[in-house]
């Protein structure tokens, strides 16, 4: 196969809030344009596709390779790399940026511009991009490109008159961004005779191939053969297969070279060693610096996993460990807890990132699980002068141990319509919120900037955010460092017995507040038992909240006969399997929705 | 030869009352007559199934089977006799509400060799039963009752009610005496249970309900009552003279086989639960094809609900028990009764030992004061009664 022209490669990505159409125009680029280059229409390569369709294989998303005949009669290849759209994945995002030479801007004709617009557009800027915009949405009766063009001008500052108008749900104006892909995203530089390397912007494990690297080929150039070397995790392999992204396949190719997008296979067993953000090199030829950005990313949030049902403990631990291959933002570590048994504790980028592999394991591996209030890492300083970082609140040491306690906190961004100021700041106080600024865009919308504690925003701010602004507030933050913070761990006892999996760290401030919710929903949640139970919640020994749910005195089904028998053992069967499904604690029996009950307080 | 007894279900009733959902309807005089044409059938078509039991208890219950035309109710028993064996002294149980029956109708009862009446006054309350729909007031019970006794039944059961809409702990007292003051052989004492789906689930926003401490009270103060009156508690439920429990009722706790017939009644027999169907069309259709097979003689053995191999698909909830399952209900069935289950008879129905099985249950409730051991016989304490579903279900097994 001949070398590809660079001149006629463009990478790219598309960056929009949530909803603004991102995948529908990814849809559209993929069907308006052609998988293969004319070139490429070999009986061969078919085969081999038809091949990976065989075994299943499918490729993340929406990266993918297309073939566009440009108006100028020349074919041009499109890299189109998929970003996370969430602030849980910055770091991914940044990633994937950095693999791309330009962005595709979308913006809401009737909506405008949102606060995760804005981070995404910075973030891409701040890598150099082409960012150029496109306005979406503009057969919605409520469209009014002019504005959102205007807007896009003053607050971004980057040209937006001859922004296409488009719909990507009805397929108008797409040649125009296919064009303007050509001609506003500038080809890749850089050279196939250098030495190689090579950014890594995502990976998936494949259990035929190993891990499956995505990668972009800054210089040099890679093929089947190629020892190889990952410049920060240190691991070696000799490269197996390279190809590109097929829209649905992966499709072997001879070599990648610089300026080309694409995946490489090795054997490699373990995501870990595949670092998204990590250079590949040539080990026999390395190059001598590697691509600048790499971090590790480490977990922000963590909350307990337990299996409802006890003994699926060794399923939990199976699925986590498959969905670690695929992910290697995923920690877990063993813990056990005595309300809830053995389970893991388990970090996250983010309480989205928390949900997604919940939903996963749950859908995916059909367990049924019980999670722990999430919480972040915390710094005990201790005054023999030794800091650990907690994750689990049952490790909090003796408060006479403890000198003091720092809390992560964030720098948030919030876009909000002028009108819902006063609510959204309420919010940001409520939640031991640090005012900073608060910048027009123009009359009727605001950035508000606030430093808020991590804690305060992982259980349920977002909710709370959109419902006090009917949903139109937009939110995007980045943790900003630790600080000093009075903080207590509330423990909750029921009847008189402490619930480890129960407790959690709180701002001394909302201790008493939270205690006395926690106790009021758990009260609800409770099943009346034989004997009364007191619902306390506690603060280093001392009680500060209290309910009771009082004991039950009647469960009897008066009548039985011939016609009530199956129907009876019915509601016995029920009954028991309700018990199967509770934990005991002391002498009582806790019902798995107590503990998911306590993570949202604020519903009432 | 193995004990029967059969339940013939009458869908029937004048109205229905606000807490009811049980099967039942208002239809017409024909209505009825197709019905028990229908039924006859029924009865007649089975019994071939039952040549080696023979009946040692009868109950026409319902809906109001007292609302059909003597004549009809004649007819249903005339089945019965004519094509099953029939013990000396057989229980027969004719469901009765106050009102649907005049001296005549009650004197061709005992012709047709009924010798039981339940009779379902629920309250003496004119208020209370007005609020739950019944058709009746007290002084028409009071008549219905005084001309059973002149008819010559010399065993009657009185159904009533706790914890109604509106009732209070003395107006309850009241009941029980005006009822114990005419000396009925039986008593059923329920406490209402609210259905979903019943009118009076709806409108439960309506009234005050006594809480559960009074229903407790309610149901303490029935077992104390009674039982200064010579009037024994049997069944969580139930209180009699001596002698006088209801024995067909006792086969439903002892898992004694029992065939229903008519519209969405239930069985057991052979350890095989199953139902009618429940909607007359689909009753009829059955009972039209199961007469079809007879006459031809082809395939008549289908219709023997109780065999293995059964296609499942002309009874409902059809289940063949298993060891496991039969163990089970002996055991949340059995401690419906006062007098509890019977290791030694556990071990000879079973061939294993109750500890052997339910030790750990046995022991857990023993412990908590729910159940007591007596002579070898398990039974729930006064405690256990009051939350006997929870000790119940800790007899399930898996």
């Amino acid at each position: 196969m001949a070398a590809i022209d660079q001149s006629r490669i463009r990478n790219f990505c598309i960056i929009a809030h949530i909803d603004h159409g991102k995948s529908t125009l990814a849809d559209r680029i993929i069907e308006k344009t052609g998988l293969l280059t004319s070139r490429e229409m070999q009986a061969q390569v078919l085969d081999n596709m038809e091949l990976e369709r065989e075994r299943g294989i499918t490729i993340k998303a929406q990266t993918v390779r297309v073939v566009y005949q440009a108006r100028d009669g020349k074919e041009y290849i499109f890299n189109l790399i998929d970003t996370p759209g969430h602030v849980d994945f910055n770091y991914e995002v940044s990633r994937s940026l950095a693999a791309c030479d330009g962005a595709i801007l979308v913006v809401d004709a009737a909506q405008g511009i949102e606060a995760q617009t804005l981070a995404n557009v910075y973030l891409a800027l701040d890598h150099d991009l082409d960012v150029f915009p496109v306005i979406n949405k503009i057969d919605l009766p409520s469209a009014d490109p002019e504005r959102v063009k205007n807007e896009i001008e003053d607050v971004i500052g980057i040209e937006a008159q001859d922004a296409p108008l488009i719909s990507a749900k009805n397929g108008i104006g797409i040649e125009e961004v296919l064009e303007a892909v050509v001609h506003k995203v500038p080809a890749p530089k850089g050279s196939p005779d250098k030495p190689l390397q090579a950014l890594i912007f995502d990976s998936v494990y494949d259990s035929y191939k190993g891990v499956i690297v995505f990668c972009r080929i800054k210089e040099g150039r890679v093929r089947k053969g190629t020892a190889i070397k990952m410049m920060a995790t240190g691991a070696t392999a000799e490269v197996v297969e390279v190809g590109y992204f097929g829209a649905g396949q992966f499709i072997p190719c001879e070599e990648l070279s610089a300026g080309m997008v694409g995946y490489l296979t090795a054997s490699i067993k373990n995501v870990k060693d595949t670092a998204v953000g990590d250079t590949v090199t040539d080990l026999d030829n390395p190059c001598a610096e590697p691509l600048p950005g790499y971090k590790k990313v480490n977990s922000m949030v963590y909350c307990g996993m337990y299996p409802a049902d006890g003994a699926k403990y060794p399923d939990l631990r199976d699925a986590l460990e498959k969905l670690k291959l695929n992910d290697a933002s995923l920690n877990y570590e063993p813990e056990t807890s005595i309300a809830l048994g053995f389970g893991f504790r388990c970090g996250f980028l983010g309480l989205l990132h928390l949900e997604i592999i919940q939903e996963r394991l749950e859908r995916e591996y059909n367990l049924d699980l019980v999670t722990t209030a999430p919480g972040v890492i915390y710094r005990v300083y201790k005054t023999n002068g030794e800091m650990i970082e907690l994750t689990n609140p049952s490790n909090l040491p003796d408060s006479s141990e403890i000198d003091y306690m720092e809390e992560p906190v964030v720098s948030a961004e919030i876009m909000v319509t002028t009108e819902f100021i006063g609510p959204i700041m309420q919010l940001c106080q409520e939640r031991r919120g640090r005012y900073i600024s608060t910048e027009y865009m123009e009359s009727t919308r605001a950035l508000l900037k606030y430093e808020l504690p991590l804690n305060e925003i992982i259980y349920d701010f977002f909710d709370a955010l959109k419902s006090r602004s009917r949903g139109y507030a937009s939110f995007d933050y980045e943790l900003k460092g630790y600080e000093q913070s009075k903080l207590v761990k509330l423990d909750i006892l029921i009847n008189h017995d402490e619930v480890d999996a129960l407790s959690f760290i709180v701002h001394a401030d909302s201790a008493y507040e939270r205690g006395r919710k926690m106790c009021e929903k758990l009260k609800d949640e409770i099943p009346r038992h034989l004997f009364e139970i007191p619902i306390q919640a506690a603060v280093g020994g001392k009680i500060i909240a209290r309910e009771t749910v009082k004991a039950m005195r009647k469960d009897v089904l008066a009548k039985c006969y011939g016609g009530d028998i199956t129907r009876k053992k019915k509601l016995l069967e029920k009954q028991k399997e309700g018990k199967k499904r509770m934990r005991q604690v002391g002498n009582v029996e806790i019902p798995q929705s107590a503990f998911m009950s306590v993570l949202k307080l604020d519903d009432k | 030869m193995r004990d029967l007894s059969i339940y013939i279900h009458i869908p029937f009733c004048a109205r229905k009352c606000l807490y009811c959902d049980f099967l039942s309807f208002a239809a017409s005089a024909a209505e009825m007559k197709s019905y028990v044409n229908y039924l006859t059938q029924e009865i007649k078509g089975q019994s071939i199934f039952y040549r080696d039991h023979s009946v040692i208890s009868v109950f026409l219950g319902g809906g109001t089977p007292s609302l059909l035309p003597a004549g009809e109710t004649g007819r249903i028993l005339e089945a019965v006799r004519e094509n099953y064996r029939m013990t000396e002294g057989a229980e027969v149980t004719l469901e009765c509400n106050p009102g649907t029956v005049t001296a005549e109708k009650l004197t061709s009862y005992i012709t047709y060799g009924i010798n039981r009446l339940s009779i379902g006054l629920q309250s003496t309350q004119n208020e209370e039963l007005a609020r739950i729909g019944r058709i009746h007031d007290y002084e028409t019970f009071l008549e219905t009752y005084r001309m059973a006794r002149t008819a010559g039944f010399g065993n009657i059961n009185i159904d009533l009610m706790a914890a109604l809409p509106g009732q209070s702990i003395s107006s309850y007292r009241k009941s029980l005496e005006r009822v114990t003051a005419l000396e009925p052989e039986h008593i059923s004492a329920y406490s209402l249970i609210l259905e979903e789906g019943t009118v009076l689930f709806d409108r439960k926003e309506q009234y005050h309900f006594p809480t559960e401490e009074e229903d407790r009270e309610m149901y303490q103060m029935t077992k104390e009552f009674l039982g200064e009156r010579g009037y024994q508690r049997y069944e969580i439920s139930n209180y009699a003279r001596d002698g006088y429990a209801c024995r067909h009722n006792q086969v439903y706790w002892q898992r004694g086989d029992y065939a229903g017939f008519g519209l969405g009644a239930s069985s057991m027999v052979w350890d095989v639960r199953w139902r009618i169907p429940e909607t007359m069309a689909q009753y009829k259709d059955y009972v039209e094809n199961m007469q079809k097979s007879m006459e031809t003689d082809i395939d008549f053995m289908a219709f023997a609900p109780w065999l293995e191999n059964q296609r499942d698909l002309r009874w409902r909830e059809r289940q063949i028990l298993s060891i496991k399952e039969q163990m089970e209900e002996y055991m949340f069935l059995g401690l419906r009764m006062m007098c509890g289950v019977d290791s030694r008879a556990f071990y000879d129905i079973f061939g294993r030992q109750m500890e052997e099985v339910y030790g750990p249950v046995i022991e857990k409730l023993m412990s908590q004061s729910l159940i007591e051991k007596e002579e070898g016989r398990l039974k729930l304490t006064d405690t256990g009664i009051d939350v006997s579903n929870y000790v119940m279900s800790r007899f399930l097994l898996y």
